[in-house]
């Protein structure tokens, strides 16, 4: 939990679930473990909304609960999850990534169940039958069995998983004895059990929903009143209560990892290539656990199999394209074994320290010019070199090596190491070699990255803030203008609206829209920079 | 300290490692020493890459801004009720916008949750059973105002007479203190002629005339 991680998931938590979240995670977040009374006396804040608070956390499923640390009578003691918080960053991606695999249905189902955090399969399958619905013409609606289905397959592929169940929960006041030691969960499970360890996670539960989605028409509020109600007592008889559905990250993570794995051989090598890697993988999804360094070894036979029809290379070629990879610097693919016309494997682990590796250079080369790269994958290559070997290797002239070597030690991408030819470490007799890290390297500009993404929001925040007014004046007259246009007015009253804002606001105005859009998609282009390094940092950590 | 300062004084400066290991030749210039801190916006050298455009990008810029638009309007999005800083008004009571702090907009699965976070909603059932009795202001406990609903129900159906509900209220309260039995008869006398006040309160004025007649020499006001 550094600095900068914190400040982004303040940032986060505010523009989602504003003010009072906030302050609630950010003190969370920095203080570890702590319960209700606590968080209440040092954030200052009424005990309502602290408890408020909690439970959007929780369900958003960004704090975690747990008995206390004094045993089973002691106060639950709450924690939040940084790395949790800063998924909402990627929200766009994953709902995006579910509408090119299952279309609108399963965008707008992702959509939904990241909006309230966790969601039964009936609650989902009814809003977003009544979403589609409103999209669609007059007369046409949604039916709920297609909704069911891509619901069915978004679980099949393992996009969905149910909720962990609780643990039982007895508060101090409650527990007059010391709870018993006969529940399952209490005492002998000191973590909180994860989604993958309930062996139904992946299960649908027996329900049947037959219906359609119900169009709402915006102008009688009172039918939808009656229609909400409706919906409440309908949900009630649906019999899947207490089964909620969350997203699951890693499995859309897998996937970004093997999108990102297919789009390096196709740029390194050619789409053919790309073609079989990216068989290779489909074959290896249900087989390869998440933290896997290689897929199962697969045999050129089966690849051969299971190529899609319209790439028809006869097999031979398919033997020469395999034998390109495996010889391939970048080692994406490896031969594990000759048997069944050669046994080969996709190196994860290797794939990903190469594609972090490949970010680094970029990184060096557009802050520092292309000299400086040069200078830092000569040492990511060669370890340790002194300063004389540097220049030699890199042909750069000595005050010029010089120059960049002491930037790059001072931005902390490249290290001093000391070798000590006597006990004493005279500096006249040590050698000063140059080094790169990858690993601790890598792990700086993830850090730099979180910086970036956090200075992005705050300018965000400032530049809405500074034009408020204006943006409140817009809204405003936006608001007329409908109104008008839907009880029939003649163009010239909307002229006269319209006029109302001058040009110079107007082109304020855009200048702010063009400058808040190109804010919002740079900080997700930052977040695709941070799931590569995070993924790689995680892949060396467990090992 | 004392001492590095004190060898500062001779030449180019006694640093505790070889310099010529580094790679700084002997009497080359080096950079002068910069005495302030690094400015706010240094100059860039390189500029940085151009954002990726396409459908993409713009789809998940959509994508993006409308998320963060509708988690505005749901109820996670947590705002502190605003106190009034105005005088207490009396259409408050009957005007309760403003989600308060004891309140949760939404109903989350309370077996999930630890007992200590579950947060009722009392004050809408207050309301509602308070306006439907309209006895604002009771100090005698519930039971009391249960029993004189009774009564209240009682006497309405045993009375033949047609009353508005505020007028027996109002007997009620004045007379909680006295004994019940006497309201009875006490109602019978008001409710003959169905107005507000008691008849034998009201002089109309019938001999006001005649009583003037016999001292003409008094000023009549």
């Amino acid at each position: 939990m550094t600095a900068q991680e914190v400040r982004l998931c303040g940032l986060l938590l505010q523009e989602h679930f504003g003010e009072v979240v906030e302050r609630i995670g950010t003190h969370l977040l920095r203080g570890g473990a702590q319960n209700l009374r606590t968080i209440a006396n040092e954030t200052n804040t009424p005990l309502d909304l602290v408890k408020k608070s909690l439970c959007v956390l929780v369900q958003h499923g960004a704090c975690e609960f747990g008995s206390g640390r004094r045993g089973p009578g002691s106060p639950v003691e709450y924690r939040a999850s940084c790395e949790r918080v800063l998924r909402v960053l990627r929200y766009p991606r994953y709902i995006y990534t579910a509408k090119t695999l299952y279309g609108d249905t399963g965008e707008l189902i992702v959509e939904e169940v990241l909006q309230r955090g966790h969601m039964t399969m009936s609650n989902t399958v009814k809003t977003v039958a009544d979403r589609l619905t409103h999209n669609m013409e007059e007369g046409r609606s949604m039916e709920y069995s297609e909704v069911v289905s891509a619901f069915s397959k978004l679980v099949e592929t393992h996009f969905l998983q149910r909720c962990p169940p609780v643990a039982e929960m007895g508060t101090a006041a409650t527990s007059t004895t010391p709870a018993t030691p006969s529940t399952p969960a209490a005492p002998a499970s000191t973590s909180p059990p994860t989604a993958e360890s309930n062996p139904d996670c992946y299960k649908l539960p027996h329900v049947t929903l037959i219906g359609r989605g119900k169009r709402r028409r915006s102008s009688d509020d009172s039918e939808e009143q009656r229609g909400g109600k409706k919906a409440k007592m309908d949900s009630e008889s649906c019999g899947d209560e207490g089964i909620y559905w969350l997203v699951n990250f890693e499995r859309f993570h897998q996937h970004f990892r093997d999108q990102a794995i297919i789009s390096a051989v196709a740029s390194k090598l050619d789409q053919t290539s790309s073609e079989i890697v990216r068989t290779m993988l489909r074959m290896s999804e249900v087989t390869t656990t998440q933290t896997a360094a290689y897929t199962q070894p697969l045999s050129a036979n089966e690849i051969f199999r299971s190529l899609p029809p319209n790439y028809s290379i006869s097999r031979p070629i398919l033997d020469q394209y395999l034998s390109l990879l495996v010889d391939d610097p970048m080692e994406f693919v490896g031969k594990s074994g000759d048997s069944g016309g050669g046994m080969y494997v996709v190196n994860l682990q290797r794939a990903l320290a190469n594609l972090a590796r490949a970010t680094l250079e970029s990184v060096v080369q557009e802050r520092f010019g292309s000299r400086s790269a040069r200078i830092f994958r000569l040492l990511l290559r060669k370890r340790h070199l002194e300063q004389k070997q540097v220049e030699d290797f890199a042909m750069i002239p000595a005050k010029e090596a010089k120059d960049m070597l002491y930037t790059l030690l001072s931005e902390n991408l490249v290290q001093l190491q000391e070798i000590p030819k006597t006990p004493d470490h005279a500096p006249s007799r040590t050698f000063y070699l140059y080094t790169v890290n990858q690993l601790p390297t890598a792990r700086l500009l993830l850090q730099h990255c979180y910086k970036t993404v956090a200075n992005l929001i705050e300018r965000r925040l400032f530049e809405t803030k500074e034009n408020k007014r204006l943006l409140e004046k817009s809204q405003r007259i936006e608001a007329i203008l409908a109104s008008l246009q839907a009880s029939g007015a003649e163009p010239e009253q909307l002229t006269e609206v319209e006029e109302m804002i001058t040009a110079p606001e107007r082109q304020q105005l855009e200048a702010l829209r063009h400058h808040i859009n190109k804010l919002d998609s740079t900080e997700n282009q930052v977040d695709e920079t941070v799931f590569l390094l995070e993924s790689y940092i995680f892949s060396t950590k467990t090992k | 300290m004392a001492g590095l300062g004190h060898s500062r004084g001779r030449g180019k400066g006694y640093m505790s490692f070889s310099i010529e290991a580094v790679g700084i030749g002997k009497g080359e210039n080096l950079p002068p020493s910069i005495l302030q801190p690094t400015p706010l916006f240094p100059p860039v050298e390189h500029k940085p890459v151009p954002l990726v455009m396409g459908e993409e990008a713009e789809y998940m810029l959509a994508l993006k801004q409308e998320f963060r638009g509708n988690m505005k309007n749901l109820p996670f999005y947590v705002r502190p009720a605003v106190s009034k800083k105005d005088v207490e008004r009396y259409s408050d009571k009957y005007q309760n916008s403003e989600p308060s702090d004891n309140t949760i907009e939404w109903n989350p699965d309370w077996k999930r949750l630890p007992k200590e976070l579950r947060i009722c909603v009392k004050k809408a059932l207050k309301e509602n059973t308070s306006l439907s009795v309209e006895t604002t202001v009771d100090p005698k406990p519930r039971k009391k105002t249960r029993v004189d609903k009774e009564e209240i129900i009682h006497n309405l159906e045993t009375l033949e007479e047609e009353v508005t509900s505020d007028e027996e209220e109002g007997e009620k309260k004045k007379q909680e203190e006295e004994q019940q039995d006497g309201e009875e008869e006490y109602d019978e006398e008001e409710f003959e002629e169905e107005t507000d006040y008691i008849m034998s309160y009201f002089d109309n004025g019938e001999e006001f005339g005649g009583d003037s007649d016999d001292n003409m020499d008094e000023a009549v006001y």
